[in-house]
């Protein structure tokens, strides 16, 4: 073996392995530049009216039509009208928009403006120093947006992002199996609720669907019961500080247990995905469950579960979840979440117009009239709904004056995922109401 | 400068610095690999998992032996290595002598040999999130177990087992059996047909009954073969994650977690990357030096003189 060799092998080598990083910087570089140039080399002010142009990056989830076109269409009117401002738009499905937002973070490449869900998520990426304070820049057109739905994107009483869309979880309930079972109010409290379970269930019926294997959706039931427990001063003192021992906590466990101990779920619940095959939505659309508690997309799921027996919203009804005598919470607030934008910190000052562009009164109406499941938070777009299904959820949102962020996005995903896995012990195992709260308390303590 | 060095060497022709060149050049790419893919990153989840990270932050709260402190207390972890321990234990127990069984079966002559040998490695070739998701379906109420058993009258003795702390484990473990007892066997197989049959037959020659002939002869010839598929047994048990994933996502209740999916579902749905290389860095660790202390008593009559020195 000569030197000569050795040395064109390393050299080969060498090539291949630049080659390989050497691409992953690439890649992202072009996202990156633009952005964070542009307010460096121009003085924020002057931009606008100097006409220099100007991109804003834009990282959206929307991937599917309608929603794809209505943005992309919504950039481009702004661009129109903006010659200076360019709106680069990346697209990325949800679960591999988290993955990349976390390493393009982590290279400190911020986008301009970006999708976050509020709570602890965004918390973090506020405490990391990604995302720009915006409780000044927004101060003048605030009052325009659903008041519930921004305090969502709140971190310690100051706005670092804006709403587009708020959507609530409640009671879905299949409209044929109450009228056989002769149910004719619709419960507004527990005990009614508890009440209804018993009489679908005397009369044969499986009153409740409930997907198991997807532990926040069983988690649902308790976080509702302890919103309805706490009230809004009960939530964000445990969400915020991570102490979880107000009693209230516990007898919201106590509660979900009365309800548990009816044995009201499915066969095989435990084992049951939120949607697919053998799912809690199956479930609903086959009629093998009366009562399912979710968020407003259970009508496309139960429409793509049934096998095209029914359509869209067919045979489904929705009411909130009951209120709880006699406690603290508002029996109309909710437990909900949606999506809205972030401003990175080194974001061009004409991110702020563009992003007040989207959540525009004319904007939000577009939205509103997809009726894809986006419920529009801009004050006076809520008649643009005119889905049945989603107008009654909007109408359950408009009586609720706190919507509690789901938990394991209000918390870290840490603390989330602990929630939803202590519930679990609840209705699949030999976990207490004690013990439930106990779970939760070390894992929010760990943090 | 190439051009001088290289002449030096060709005037030199020193014996150890040309084979030394030989080993380097072989090794050099291979190694390049190795350091990018595998040692660094095993490195980088041991430095993390002394961290308190949620892969956001810079990384910056040291946390010592913490994470591993609180994974070895955590009852959840506990429980997966039980889960873990288990599956090893009745792989070993019931897959292997299975696959055993079919496989001297399957070594002799009769009709059809072909076609089952066939059928049973069929299950090996599938992926196994396609088993995973296939299993769900028949097993799942009113899926292909639960009507079947009511077509032939056996409707009362279905239960949803995947959906049952109690039975779940069960469950998987037959859905692993049904995977992974085709590629046992065909190893097993392989294994059988490097024997010579002139052995066996001389045993039966000085009066051995096949049992004998199999107990005394064939399986310790056969020795080699069982401990490799013992050893690749027990990994596979260790680091068992897709099928459970997909199937049951470790519960429900956590009766099914194993080690990796435990791993998983800290590091990247729950974003707590420090812990989650911690429990990374023991599940390492623990494979680690069972494969080494496997290859040091176990198979080390296999590999002897399988290496050639000078």
């Amino acid at each position: 073996m000569t030197h000569r060799r050795l040395a064109a092998l390393l050299a080969v080598i060498a090539i291949v392995l630049a080659a390989c990083t050497g691409g992953g910087a690439a890649t992202s570089a072009p996202t990156t530049a633009p952005g964070s140039e542009a307010p460096a080399a121009s003085a924020p002010a002057a931009s606008e009216a100097a006409g220099e142009p100007v991109t804003i990056t834009w990282y959206h989830i929307q991937n599917n039509d309608p929603g794809l076109s209505l943005w992309k269409d919504l950039a481009d009117e702004y661009m129109a009208a903006h010659p200076n401002v360019t709106i680069d738009i990346q697209v990325n499905e949800n679960e591999a928009f988290k993955t990349k937002l976390t390493t393009l973070l982590q290279q400190g490449d911020v986008p301009d403006l970006f999708q976050t869900w509020g709570g602890g998520g965004l918390r973090q990426q506020v405490e990391a120093a990604f995302v720009k304070d915006i409780t000044a820049d927004i101060a003048d057109w605030k009052d325009e947006i659903n008041p519930t739905a921004l305090a969502m994107y709140e971190v310690d009483g100051k706005n670092y992002g804006m709403p587009f869309d708020l959507g609530l979880v409640g009671m879905w309930y299949n409209t044929k199996t109450f009228e056989e079972a002769g149910i004719t109010a619709l419960p507004a409290t527990w005990d009614e609720f508890l009440a209804a379970v018993q009489t679908l269930k005397d009369k044969g019926e499986v009153p409740i669907a409930l997907a198991g294997k997807d532990t926040w959706t069983g988690a649902f039931y308790w976080a509702y019961l302890a919103v309805r427990e706490c009230g809004q001063a009960g939530m964000d003192k445990a969400v915020l500080s991570g102490d979880w021992s107000d009693p209230c906590f516990v007898k919201a466990g106590e509660d979900f247990q009365k309800l548990i101990a009816m044995e009201p779920f499915q066969e095989g619940f435990l084992a049951a995905p939120w949607d697919g095959a053998g799912s809690g939505a199956a479930a609903m659309a086959t009629y093998n469950g009366a009562i399912q508690l979710m968020g407003q997309w259970l009508p496309g799921t139960v429409q793509a579960n049934s096998g095209e027996a029914r359509a869209m919203g067919e045979g489904l009804g929705w009411f909130p979840f009951p209120g709880v005598t006699g406690a603290a919470g508002d029996p109309f607030d909710g437990l909900g979440g949606g999506n809205g934008f972030a401003v990175g910190k080194d974001a061009p000052p004409e991110t702020i117009d563009f992003l007040h562009h989207l959540v525009s009164l004319d904007s939000a109406n577009r939205w509103g009239a997809l009726n894809s499941g986006i419920l529009p938070t801009t004050n006076g777009s809520e008649a643009s709904t005119t889905d049945p299904m989603l107008s009654l959820v909007l109408e359950g949102r408009a009586k609720a004056k706190f919507v509690q962020l789901y938990l394991d996005q209000a918390t870290t995903p840490e603390l989330g995922g602990a929630i939803n896995e202590a519930v679990a012990t609840l209705y699949g195992g030999d976990g207490t109401p004690q013990s439930v709260v106990d779970a939760i308390q070390a894992a929010a303590s760990a943090q | 400068m190439t051009s001088i060095s290289s002449a030096r060497a060709r005037r030199l022709p020193s014996n150890r610095l040309r084979t030394w060149a030989g080993i380097a050049l072989f090794l050099l790419p291979a190694f390049a690999l190795y350091v990018l893919f595998v040692i660094y990153p095993i490195a980088q989840a041991a430095r993390f998992s002394l961290y308190d990270w949620n892969g956001l932050e810079p990384l910056t709260d040291f946390v010592g032996l913490a994470n591993f402190e609180r994974a070895l207390a955590d009852p959840v972890f506990r429980g997966a290595i039980t889960h873990n321990a288990l599956i090893v234990v009745l792989s070993l127990a019931i897959q292997i002598p299975f696959a055993l069984a079919l496989a001297l079966m399957l070594n002799r002559r009769f009709r059809g040999r072909g076609i089952l040998r066939l059928l049973f490695f069929a299950p090996y070739v599938i992926a196994e999130v396609i088993t995973a998701i296939v299993a769900t379906l028949i097993l799942q109420p009113n899926g292909l177990a639960d009507h079947f058993m009511t077509a032939i009258g056996l409707g009362d003795a279905y239960h949803p087992w995947l959906a049952d702390p109690d039975t779940v484990l069960w469950a998987l473990f037959f859905i692993i059996t049904w995977k992974y007892f085709g590629f046992h066997m065909i190893l097993l197989l392989a294994g059988l047909q490097g024997i010579p049959r002139e052995l066996e037959e001389a045993a039966a020659i000085d009066g051995a009954s096949r049992r004998q002939a199999i107990r005394y002869v064939t399986l310790p010839l056969l020795g080699p073969t069982i401990r490799v598929s013992v050893f690749l047994s027990i990994i596979g048990a260790i680091q068992l994650f897709d099928l459970v994933w997909v199937t049951t996502r470790g519960g429900p209740v956590n009766a099914s977690n194993t080690m990796a999916v435990y791993m998983f579902d800290r590091g990247f749905v729950r974003f707590q990357f420090g812990y989650g290389s911690a429990v990374a860095v023991i599940l390492f660790v623990l494979c680690f030096v069972l494969a080494l202390a496997y290859q040091r008593w176990v198979l080390r009559r296999d590999t002897e003189g399988a290496t050639t020195y000078g």
